[in-house]
């Protein structure tokens, strides 16, 4: 049997996550809110947060937020995928797969540019 | 929805939606008696008998009442389907819990699925709320139950202020949950 994580692992975590931290400036910080409604995750809104939080943990990406909602009535346009970084206004993005959801975090999350293409028609 | 861990993350987001401090999702594989058991358990405000028919027969419900929504007769019915039930007990001020049944072996029951990756969204979604995991297995009578138990709030009081969505804190919680939920899956897989 494998040896299962425990605090202590946790702590180290911690320990390292923090002197990251000490190490950096703060840049502002970005939260991305997925949908997740029955309309979500019928639509497959489970596999577009996964792909938003393995590239997050792949790439080191600090101060990123990452929450969920319910539905929001734009149920046509699941899995939907809101982002804001810093104090610009949020941006909402539909039809969000994984494969689109890790080009948000790369274009959106990560250099700031939205991606026009995805959002949402007003 | 083709697997019960969406189904469960579905009911999971209505006990956040009825204002949920703490929620509790426990899953049980029995093989001698030939059931899987999920238990959705909340503190939310809870439902009155009125709301509580409503939720039960989606169809009269009026607009205005419309995020009821879909989510509890479709795994009710998908539990129906497999010689099994799903009951809702439910008191205002509390709490909600979902009790759900499932023949296992019953050709029509959908697999599990991705369990560890839905507890993940879960925790890292609401942070705030207090989690509580449970996976369990009953492989062969008179054999104690092998059990994974992932407790959200020491997790949280150990980081302190570094929050789930640092990196290397995503990938311990993505490990730990894995790990744990192959723990009880192993052995299920050995006996079959």
């Amino acid at each position: 049997m494998s040896a299962i994580k425990s605090l202590e692992d946790l702590k180290k975590v911690r320990e390292e996550a923090l002197q990251k931290r000490k190490a950096r400036e703060t840049t502002g910080h970005t939260q991305v809110v997925v949908g997740m409604g029955t309309c979500g995750i019928a639509a497959g809104a489970r596999e577009t947060m996964k792909a938003i939080l393995d590239t997050i943990e792949e790439q080191s990406l600090s101060d990123i937020i990452v929450t969920q909602t319910g539905c929001i009535g734009l149920c046509e346009w699941e899995p939907i995928v809101e982002v804001s970084v810093g104090g610009s206004p949020k941006v909402t993005y539909g039809k969000v797969s994984p494969d689109k959801a890790r080009q948000i975090v790369e274009q959106h999350v990560k250099k700031g540019e939205t991606v026009t293409e995805l959002v949402i028609p007003a | 929805m083709r697997e019960i861990a969406l189904h469960i993350l579905d009911i999971a987001e209505n006990s956040v939606t009825a204002g949920a401090h703490s929620i509790e999702i426990g899953v049980e594989e029995d093989l001698p008696n030939d059931r899987l058991r999920v238990l959705i358990q909340d503190d939310g405000r809870g439902m009155d008998d009125q709301l509580l028919a409503l939720v039960a027969n989606p169809f009269t419900t009026s607009r205005t009442t419309r995020k009821v929504g879909l989510g509890i007769p479709l795994f009710k019915a998908a539990a129906e389907a497999c010689e099994g039930h799903l009951l809702i007990r439910s008191k205002p001020g509390q709490g909600t819990s979902v009790d759900v049944e499932f023949q296992r072996s019953h050709i029509d029951r959908m697999p599990l699925g991705d369990l560890a990756g839905t507890w993940r969204i879960l925790l890292i979604g609401f942070p705030d709320i207090h989690w509580l995991f449970r996976y369990r297995a009953l492989i062969c009578a008179g054999v104690d139950a092998v059990e994974f138990l992932f407790d959200s709030e020491p997790i949280k009081r150990e980081l302190g202020e570094v929050p789930l969505t640092e990196p290397s804190v995503l990938a311990f919680i993505r490990e730990m949950l894995q790990e744990g939920v192959k723990e009880i899956q192993d052995p299920i897989s050995q006996h079959e």
